[in-house]
């Protein structure tokens, strides 16, 4: 051993390292794959955890809440991932949708609609096996997302996942649900979807993120390869429980003349960070990017957003809300850079939050950086509390002081949820949302 | 019936006193008409009746059947049977006006141990006062009073009005913004819930209102307290001599 560039210094950091050192060989992949956790993991051994100095984190120390970092979970039977799925919320409940099955970070194909989802022409492949094959282009990622904290730790310890390929002009008629389950015992997971729509295809995706138990500290990296002339809906749900520690990085590139809707609502964990990096590649293209957050008692979540048009003529629309209640933080994070050649670039971004108590916090961020001169590009930004005057016309028409709250917080997201488009999303969130609200009342 | 009693009442941010001892009673089925000048404190009243909490009463009672309103939260006044129709209703937007007028309608349904209203026969109630009010549907359709017109959103309030069938209704000068057509459709909704249990308390600074409404006593405000109380007669004569004897007698 050469010498050690730096110190790990926390137990956390101690923890990732020997993990490395006891599954390397056993995690999945040839030479290059391997090549490729070995460089992030020397990386990570440079700058440890991300902390507050990291600018990109510095609303978020991962490292001091991370106390400890338990062990990544082994493949479960398909009977325990049966029954730890059992005990969690269907957030989708009767939908209609082919569903696969992720539970502690190791895809269950035995639990999963592969064979239907054959049948409509789109193939699914579990990561482990599919990194066998062809694992360095699997592993590759956008530069603007390539050098953080987060992916790269996922591709340190990326064990298990899927791939779902959606061939040319292919359109799924049904939406398919990646369930994410996290069991009720405290584990690592780092689990890497990728979804790659082919030149014309059309999908809609929706993730889950549930379960989990106190110490749980999940990093999942979803991967959105939208070819040309593709219309993927990728819907995330995070409703972990109160305890864990969520790191989820959803990494978007667009071909030519394709469009991309990335839906994130966050209501779960007890500290989470929700990443998106989207990076146009092709001519004509559309980002349209909502985010959905509601924290209280303490949690902490941020949103975080890279946009990155590398390219000219993309529009990209980012329309975020967070309501924070007592004692949680938010943060919002957004980033739009649009590159020296990308002209006709148009990009608005907006971010609003509502402050439910004198102790909630939210930290705004919002940055533009361009570098090309035809270009349109705006951000807002906006704080507040409910309106007292509001409160009083609602309540002076008798509805109760906590239903008018609602109503009002309901009004407050409701022109993101508006956006969403997909009926069955609507209707999951919407049901989150009042559940959410019923449970502070 | 409603008893005011030698009510105080200031601004609660910064101390500043609007109402100065004010002593009204209106009985069941009466209308009274509130007229006064600018910045007399007749919309301070209409708040306070209604619970709203910038004010503080420092002194005196308000009585509403045998009870003080005082205790009693906005929403919990409202279910008493309050209402208040605003002088300026404002948008809410992202609340559906129809989710917000069958919210309203069944939490005051429920504070008083009734059934909730079912969806159809809520629809029906609200297709047949918006007919007699000519609200189109399609205006309860946006979000609540979200880019309604002045007059609009009176008639709006009429409506709310109409369908949660209160006992005391306060109008703080519905008749502003209405053209002369409008005028007379919302007073001629207001004459419809005239009735022998149902109160009016009608703050206006026209006589042309009281033609349509006719009032059974007319007090004028001035300065935070009642400086002279007449018939339907008073208006008129403040109507052609304006306010300057009153005030300055009661200065
Ligand atoms: N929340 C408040 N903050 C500050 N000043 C207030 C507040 N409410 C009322 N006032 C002041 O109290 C006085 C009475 O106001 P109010 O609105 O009751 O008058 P009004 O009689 O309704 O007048 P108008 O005929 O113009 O509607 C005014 O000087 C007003 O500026
Ligand atoms: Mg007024």
């Amino acid at each position: 051993m050469t010498i050690e560039p730096r110190t790990l210094e926390t137990r956390a950091e101690t923890d990732l390292a020997e993990a490395y050192y006891r599954d390397r060989d056993a995690l999945p992949g040839g030479v290059a794959v391997a090549g490729i956790r070995k460089s992030a993991f020397d990386a990570f051994r440079r700058s440890g955890l991300p902390h507050r100095r990291v600018e990109e984190w510095k609303y978020s120390d991962l490292r001091a809440r991370l106390k400890s970092v338990p062990a990544f979970a082994a493949r479960r039977s398909d009977d325990d991932a049966k029954a730890a799925l059992a005990a969690l919320d269907d957030v989708y409940g009767a939908a209609d949708r082919y569903r696969l099955v992720i539970v502690d970070g190791h895809f269950h194909a035995g639990l999963s609609d592969v064979a239907a989802l054959a049948e409509a022409g789109v193939r699914v492949c579990p990561l482990a096996e599919a990194l066998v094959e062809e694992g360095e282009s699997l592993m590759r990622l956008p530069q603007i997302a390539a050098g953080d904290a987060a992916t790269g730790l996922n591709a340190v310890f990326c064990a298990d996942g899927l791939v779902l390929s959606l061939p040319e002009g292919n359109s799924l008629d049904k939406p398919v649900e990646i369930v994410h389950a996290l069991s009720a015992s405290a584990v690592s997971t780092s689990e890497r979807v990728i979804v790659a729509a082919a030149k014309g295809a059309r999908a809609t995706v929706l993730e889950t993120f549930v379960g989990g138990a106190e110490g749980s500290f999940s990093n999942t990296l979803t991967d959105i390869r939208a070819g040309d002339e593709a219309e993927v809906t990728v819907a995330r749900l995070q409703a972990e429980a109160a305890g864990t520690t969520h790191v989820g990085s959803a990494v978007v590139t667009l071909g030519a003349e394709t469009k991309v809707k990335l839906i994130g609502a966050g209501i779960g964990a007890g500290f989470a960070r929700h990443q998106s990096f989207i990076a146009f590649t092709g001519e004509g293209s559309r980002a349209d990017l909502l985010g959905i957050t509601m924290v209280r008692a303490g949690q902490h979540v941020d949103q975080t957003l890279v946009v990155d048009h590398a390219v000219p003529h993309c529009d990209s629309r980012e329309l975020f809300k967070t309501v924070v209640g007592d004692g949680a933080k938010g943060i919002f994070q957004g980033k739009i850079i649009v590159r020296p050649h990308a002209q006709k670039t148009d990009g608005q971004m907006m971010t609003q939050s509502l402050l439910l108590s004198d102790d909630a916090e939210m930290s705004l961020k919002p940055e533009l950086e361009i570098f090309a001169d035809d270009v349109q590009c705006a951000h807002g930004a906006t704080s507040g509390q409910i309106d007292e005057d509001l409160l009083f016309y609602l309540r002076s028409r008798g509805i109760p002081e906590a239903e008018a709250r609602t109503l009002l917080v309901l009004a407050f997201l409701s022109e993101a949820v508006e956006e969403i488009g997909e009926e069955i999303v609507v209707e999951a969130f919407e049901e989150r949302i009042r559940a959410w609200l019923a449970a502070g009342a | 019936m409603l008893e005011i009693k030698n009510l105080h009442a200031r601004i609660a941010e910064d101390g500043t006193e609007i109402l100065r001892g004010i002593d009204l009673v209106v009985k069941p089925g009466e209308v009274h008409a509130i007229m006064g000048p600018n910045g007399s404190g007749k919309s301070t009243l209409s708040y306070i009746l209604a619970g709203k909490d910038d004010y503080e009463v420092t002194e005196g009672d308000i009585v509403y059947n045998g009870q003080s309103l005082l205790d009693l939260a906005p929403d919990e006044r409202a279910a008493a049977g309050v209402f208040l129709a605003f002088q300026y209703p404002i948008e809410i937007p992202g609340v559906a006006t129809m989710t917000f007028l069958k919210t309203a309608l069944n939490a005051q349904r429920k504070a008083r141990g009734e059934d909730e209203l079912s969806t159809p026969e809520f629809m029906k109630r609200v297709k047949e006062k918006s007919a007699e009010l000519q609200i189109t549907m399609d205006m309860l359709k946006r979000p609540l009073n979200v880019g309604f017109s002045g007059g609009e959103k009176k008639r709006a309030e009429i409506l709310q009005m109409a369908l949660l069938q209160p006992s005391l209704c306060v109008l703080d000068e519905t008749d502003s913004g209405l053209d002369i057509d409008a005028l007379k459709v919302v007073s001629d909704g207001v004459n419809r819930l005239r009735g022998p249990d149902r109160s009016f308390v009608v703050i206006t600074h026209y006589q042309r209102l009281l033609d349509h409404i006719v009032p059974d006593v007319v007090h004028v405000l001035s300065k935070g307290r009642i400086v002279k109380t007449g018939g339907p007669e008073l208006a008129l004569e403040l109507e052609q001599k304006g306010y300057a004897d009153f005030v300055d007698a009661a200065a």
